[in-house]
């Protein structure tokens, strides 16, 4: 059931100081709201708890592709749009853009932010598993400072982060070092376009020395690099075995455990393969 | 909470109502300013009914807060033709048959010309991705591509 919308503030911020000043004054009270594209779903459909948000959509330092030397920092709000249309990004991160495309329509891909994807923290969302193959970092940011971490560390459990309640994700930096390797992406789910997936896959593979990185979505409460699997496809022992040990796939209304374990070790030898 | 008042520009015209903030942008089109064009289908980004371009690029309305309006620029599928008179997409629809219930061909216009805007020549592959966010139960989409398809013909025979 709809939600009841005079019950919900929100409030837009003129200026990324502005917005965690009034962070850090009331923690916990307010979020902040990007694209909608997840938010607004939850409250048409009467599930969105939370009251009280701030609408970043419009602050500029937060749209910002900086590229520097040695890496790429991407503004939280950068949408999958931006990602598609940037030749950087395409050149270097394939796997990136081919997570960009996969995720909803055009219309979605217009609105939906890189940031948004992360900090909602679902684990079926189709960038987190492209990000962690990149070694990304995130810049948590408040009104006390800044503090970077490695994404992989950002989430601790289903729908749980890192983030304080002070705190917003303002940028995610890539360092550019997978230009060369082999690029995989792949998304399985009902239908192409505006599908959950079932399972995600993204993978880099250096094909002169054999060595891969490998993250999947949907297969345990957070999205998930598999180390141990490559450290066993590494010395050449059986990387699908090792996947079914490493990952948790459960039941659930898009799919079973046992038909995301068979398509997890399916796109795993597909990405070997390829 | 109250509502508040917000300014944007809607087809062209300059605007102000008075909106709840977390009001669905799709509701304030169809409620306040009278553009009924604008449908719902689901309600939750995936049907693209209610499609509109916002700032220049497609949107789903349904999953705009009215608050991030303000300011914007907005154009609904009453801004698409001119008065009576069709534009290349609108009439190809027709022809080919691209409309049958109606309620899925605003935003499947909208999302057209959001496509051809940006790529005028887009391949079936371009194609099936830009209209990938609108969901049509009758047409089978054939038709709609169709209608795509002679409308680009069209735009190259008119140069």
């Amino acid at each position: 059931m709809r939600a009841y919308i005079p019950g919900y503030e929100l409030c837009v911020p003129r200026t990324l100081t502005e917005a965690l000043e009034r962070m850090a004054a009331e923690p916990g009270r307010w979020r902040p709201f990007a694209g909608g594209t997840d938010l607004m779903v939850l409250l048409e459909a009467g599930k969105l708890n939370h009251r009280c948000f701030l609408s970043i959509w419009r602050l500029p330092e937060l749209r910002e592709i900086v590229i520097a030397s040695d890496s790429v920092t991407l503004g939280c709000l950068t949408t999958y749009t931006d990602v598609l249309r940037h030749e950087t990004l395409r050149r270097e991160f394939p796997l990136l853009a081919l997570a960009a495309a996969e995720t909803g329509g055009v219309a979605t891909q217009n609105r939906g932010t890189l940031g948004g994807n992360i900090a909602n923290a679902s684990p079926a969302a189709d960038t987190p598993p492209a990000l962690l193959v990149c070694d990304a970092e995130v810049e948590l940011l408040s009104s006390r400072g800044s503090r970077w971490l490695p994404y992989r560390e950002f989430h601790t459990g289903y729908k749980t982060t890192l983030l304080r309640a002070d705190e917003l994700l303002a940028r995610i930096r890539l360092p550019r070092n997978i230009a060369g390797l082999r690029h995989y992406y792949r998304k399985v789910g009902t239908r192409n376009a505006q599908a959950i997936s079932k399972v995600c896959f993204a993978g880099v593979r250096n094909e002169s020395t054999g060595e891969v990185r490998i993250a999947l979505g949907s297969v345990a409460p957070v999205p998930m690099r598999c180390w141990k699997t490559e450290a066993v496809i590494r010395e050449g022992r059986d990387g699908p075995a090792a996947l079914a040990a490493e990952i948790a796939p459960i039941d659930d209304i898009r799919s079973t455990a046992a038909y995301r374990l068979r398509v997890a070790q399916s796109l795993l030898k597909e990405f070997l393969d390829s | 909470m109250r509502k508040v008042p917000i300014t944007l520009t809607v087809n062209g015209q300059p605007r102000t109502v008075s909106v709840w903030p977390m009001e669905r942008l799709l509701d304030v089109i169809r409620e306040q300013l009278a553009l009924t064009g604008t449908k719902e289908g689901c309600g939750e980004g995936e049907c693209g009914a209610c499609s509109i371009l916002f700032d220049g690029q497609i949107a789903n309305s349904c999953l705009i807060p009215a608050l991030q309006a303000d300011g914007s620029e907005i154009t609904t599928i009453e801004g698409i033709g001119c008065g009576e008179e069709l534009t290349a997409v609108q009439r190809a629809f027709v022809e080919c048959g691209g409309a049958q219930c109606g309620i899925c061909t605003p935003g499947m216009i909208v999302a057209a010309v959001a496509l051809l805007r940006q790529n005028p020549e887009p391949s079936e592959a371009d194609l099936r991705q830009g209209l990938a966010g609108n969901l049509c139960r009758c047409t089978g989409y054939m038709r709609i591509f169709e209608a795509v398809r002679s409308a680009c013909k069209e735009g190259r025979l008119r140069q």
